[in-house]
């Protein structure tokens, strides 16, 4: 594989995402990981940890660690539909429906979309699950509004 | 200690921490709870941990979500005879406005509280509570 080093790096959204979670500071303190980024979707994961128990009785996980999961996932749903471009965009309203408990010991992953973008709002969508999508932990839906500030692609942005 | 001998004795002794810090994820992210009256403030202190967009800085919006929840959870238990953990069933935050890496603070009011379910309304604010950062409604199942 040859480089030339005047070449522009290639545009590899996957890296920076993963680049950018990392950089979240209560999203690595819960150990979050990007798996996999498949437009319009992503996939992110959520060990399981003593830390996160909700409820000390049975070792569940706290629904608000899933939460936290959700908006994190819907937030980065937000980068993959408006790539290259890049642009701040402040969570309007999250719901997050709980079908099942999770299951003590186990990861939890998101897999979440954006499913409408306009010149205003993204709208994102998704679901928590341990092993098999079709059957969730948690359901969500987010909103998000764009504030126009920035469209640098993602490639060229320095981050303060 | 079983959930209802903790209860009692928070009731007895009116200091709810022990019930707060009874669960790993409050401790977590710090939340605490202040008893004014029979009313209760919950807080949530300004953690670096609790940091979500590093450049502002400003608390993650899942934190936020997490101290809602967790917060309608506490309320609903206080109110309880027989005080168990009850399930959420359903939450729906609005986010009114960057919450700032500050103290944060939730008041719950139980607008239902039946057989199975209880209605939660929470509202987070900051610096005045006449200016929320955040609104909440959340289901609790009870059963």
């Amino acid at each position: 594989m040859s480089t030339d080093s005047n070449e522009a790096k290639p545009f590899d959204l996957e890296e920076l995402l993963r680049q950018y979670v990392q950089g979240v500071r209560h999203s690595r303190v819960l150990g979050m990981e990007l798996m996999q980024v498949e437009p319009p979707g992503l996939v992110l994961r959520l060990p399981y940890s003593d830390k996160i128990i909700g409820n000390p009785e049975t070792g569940v996980i706290h629904g608000g660690a899933i939460t936290t999961l959700m908006d994190q996932a819907c937030g980065l749903a937000v980068a993959v539909a408006l790539a290259p471009e890049f642009d701040i965009t402040p969570t309007i309203d999250l719901r997050i429906d709980y079908m099942r408990p999770a299951e003590p010991g186990k990861d939890v992953f998101a897999y979440v979309e954006g499913y409408r973008k306009t010149r205003q709002v993204v709208f994102t969508r998704g679901i928590a699950y341990h092993d098999d999508r079709s059957k969730p932990i948690a359901h969500c839906v987010a909103n998000f509004t764009r504030m126009g500030l920035n469209k640098k692609p993602w490639g060229n942005q320095k981050e303060s | 200690m079983s959930l209802k001998e903790t209860l009692q004795q928070c009731r007895d002794n009116n200091d709810f921490s022990p019930l707060v810090s009874a669960v790993p994820y409050a401790r977590l992210l710090g939340i605490g709870c202040i008893k004014i009256g029979n009313d209760v403030v919950f807080t949530l202190p300004a953690l670096k941990d609790n940091i979500g967009n590093p450049t502002l800085p400003a608390i993650h919006g899942g934190v936020l979500g997490g101290f809602i929840e967790h917060a309608a959870i506490l309320q609903v238990i206080m109110a309880m005879d027989e005080p168990r953990f009850p399930k959420v069933v359903d939450l729906s935050i609005d986010y009114l406005s960057a919450g700032h890496f500050r103290d944060s603070y939730a008041e719950c009011r139980i607008l239902r509280m039946g057989r199975r379910l209880a209605n939660v309304q929470v509202v987070i604010w900051q610096t005045s509570k006449s200016e929320p950062v955040a609104t909440a409604r959340a289901h609790l199942l009870l059963v």
